[in-house]
């Protein structure tokens, strides 16, 4: 039986481009930031968010009616939005801003994310990865929620949909265990670790992907003002750990311990 | 405190008192069946770091509001207390307590709200923030007032602590949203004879709540908590199965009082509890003690825990990260060092 129009989910997913996971981070001399001049990658939360949808998708088949992938970044993002959509998005949106712009804030792509929702108006799901693992903020999806009064569940580690009767159940990570919501649709979903594991896109997928639209918008077309908000003053480096001494039995390992002050209770 | 400027002052300093207001702080007290997260006694000495005033709020369910207020009363460093009981916050959700900061907010001038990085707190804050129209700085290690100014400066450490960003929230911003790390805080010491004056607030009903709080589920443990434990006994992905990494480690962790951790891998592979996690994304932990067994030692590990004392590490691979940042290392396996281990510390 055709799933009826009104029960179609349209799934809404952000992506930001960030400095790969694996790449050893070097503050700069001038202590402005790190050396961006490295390798770049979809923030891996982000990967898991697109991955998820994608596995909606499969599991409820006709039920999903669009996938649409969005970044806010300079021209370099497109790359993330081509991933997102050999991964399986059908569309993407580019907002883009100058490569010379600061990295928006948490606040300011909540507000761009509204934006397109209100001329977007069928999204009812919006999936984000929890945090970015350049600015370990995590907030941008809790923000997107209060600004549209939507409900949300955050750190998901499982999450089945309910079309029909527009509703999801979420098991969520928390301090010390887990917690299971139900969430009436439109809903916003962060993604925890162990949602799900990304796929890698295939060839076919990816050349495929150069054929899907990429709307592009500016910031002003959306009537938002990205310029941050919060003042970096610097970015230094950690103090530095030196690693010391190897010892070569359990013996010397206990008398060290016991040097330190650490026996058995 | 300064009184009002005559007209007649200068200009200049009649503007400069103007912005000059003292912090007026709202610290979210979590807890857990009326007994208070240690992480938020962290946020508690943050707050007192700001130089104003210092308000706690107690959110809860009937049952467990006695107790809490009980604890919270007898913290230092508390010029008030909020409370705000109802059934609707037994088993909170953001949709029904963020109605409720946002009344608190409004009906105040409250010019700080902070938390510990708790899961909870993590998701209410930004939320409140944003419907607010202001930023909100996550997981801040220090904290600066210019009470002149009225700008705060935070350090807080980005890109899993490979760099630390030294942030300030200025002027502008009316309320300033925070969440501690509570590694960077020393907790808040309680006194018996300390008498805080305690407000009720009435909860706010919300009608039509989208979210429904169905079940939650806890690791129970009698083992020392891992935020707050000063000895850490941590497995990473060499310990086969979960009957193995309980049967090997935990004798250790016993023998040393210690809480028990695990790396992703470990925690991936279903040997411990996501709770357990220590990384980036998961715990961040600095206790005394902190022993890596079987753990290589990537990036978004240390970032958990390379702040603490003293770290012991022992991997079969002499060229794992891990030994670069451990201040004792072992080479060899650890089903042969930590039996041996476990043996020699209990003498």
């Amino acid at each position: 039986m055709r799933p009826s129009p009104a029960c179609l989910l349209n799934i809404l997913v952000p992506v930001k481009r960030a400095v790969d996971y694996a790449v050893k981070i070097r503050v700069n001399p001038q202590q402005t930031g790190v050396d961006l001049n490295v390798k770049h990658s979809m923030n891996p939360f982000d990967e898991i968010a697109v991955e998820e949808a994608v596995r909606i998708r499969e599991k409820l088949k006709d039920e999903v009616k669009s996938i649409k992938a969005v970044t806010i970044g300079p021209p370099k993002s497109v790359d993330t939005l081509r991933t997102a959509l050999a991964m399986g998005a059908d569309s993407a949106i580019h907002v883009e801003i100058p490569e010379s712009a600061p990295s928006p804030e948490p606040l300011g792509v909540a507000k761009t994310l509204r934006a397109i929702i209100d001329k977007n108006k069928e999204i009812d799901l919006v999936i984000l990865g929890k945090q970015a693992i350049d600015d370990d903020a995590g907030q941008t999806g809790q923000m997107l929620a209060g600004l549209l009064g939507w409900s949300q569940a955050t750190f998901a580690s499982k999450v089945d949909i309910d079309v029909v009767n527009k509703v999801a159940t979420v098991l969520r990570e928390i301090d010390g265990g887990s917690e299971q919501l139900k969430c009436r649709l439109p809903l916003i979903i962060t993604t925890d670790l162990r949602l799900n594991e990304p796929r890698y896109a295939s060839l076919p997928n990816i050349m495929k992907a150069k054929k899907k639209p990429i709307e592009k918008l500016k910031p002003t077309d959306l009537g938002v003002d990205l310029t941050p908000i919060l003042e970096t003053l610097k970015v230094t480096e950690p103090p530095k750990r030196v690693g010391g001494s190897k010892v070569g039995s359990v013996d010397e390992l206990v008398a060290k311990l016991k040097d330190a002050g650490f026996t058995g209770v | 405190m300064f009184s009002r400027p005559a007209v007649r002052v200068a200009r200049h300093l009649a503007r400069s008192y103007a912005s000059a207001v003292s912090p007026n702080a709202l610290v979210i007290l979590e807890h857990r069946q009326g007994v208070l997260d240690s992480a938020c006694l962290s946020a508690l000495t943050a707050a007192t770091q700001l130089g104003g005033k210092v308000t706690g709020l107690v959110i809860s369910g009937p049952d467990s509001a006695a107790a809490a207020l009980d604890s919270a009363k007898k913290l230092k460093g508390l010029d008030n207390l909020l409370h705000s009981t109802s059934e609707l916050y037994s088993a909170p959700v953001v949709e029904t307590v963020s109605p409720l900061l946002s009344k608190i907010l409004s009906e105040s001038s409250y010019t700080h709200v902070v938390s510990a990085t708790s899961s909870f707190a993590k998701s209410l804050l930004p939320r409140v923030a944003a419907q607010l129209d202001v930023p909100a700085v996550s997981d801040i290690t220090s904290l600066e007032h210019d009470a002149a100014s009225n700008a705060t400066t935070f350090t807080r450490p980005i890109y899993a602590g490979n760099a630390i960003a030294t942030v300030k929230a200025p002027s502008s911003v009316s309320i300033k949203f925070f969440t501690v790390r509570s590694t960077s805080f020393a907790a808040a010491l309680s006194d018996s004879a300390a008498s805080v004056n305690v407000e009720t607030i009435d909860p706010v009903h919300v009608s039509d709540v989208p979210t429904e709080h169905i079940s939650t589920s806890l690791t129970k443990s009698d083992r020392p908590e891992l935020g707050t434990a000063s000895r850490i006994v941590s497995g990473g992905r060499p310990l086969k199965n979960a009957e193995t990494f309980e049967a090997t480690l935990y004798p250790l962790a016993d023998v040393l009082g210690a809480a028990v951790g695990a790396s992703r891998a470990a925690v991936d592979a279903g040997y411990a509890d996501n709770s357990l996690q220590v990384g980036q994304t998961g715990k961040v932990v600095a206790p005394e003690l902190y022993m890596a067994f079987g753990i290589s030692g990537a990036i978004q590990h240390l970032a958990g825990m390379k702040d603490s004392k003293l770290i012991v590490a022992v991997n079969k691979d002499p060229d794992a990260p891990i030994f670069q940042v451990a201040d004792i290392g072992l080479v060899g396996d650890l089903y042969e060092v930590i039996p041996e281990l476990t043996e020699k510390l209990k003498k």
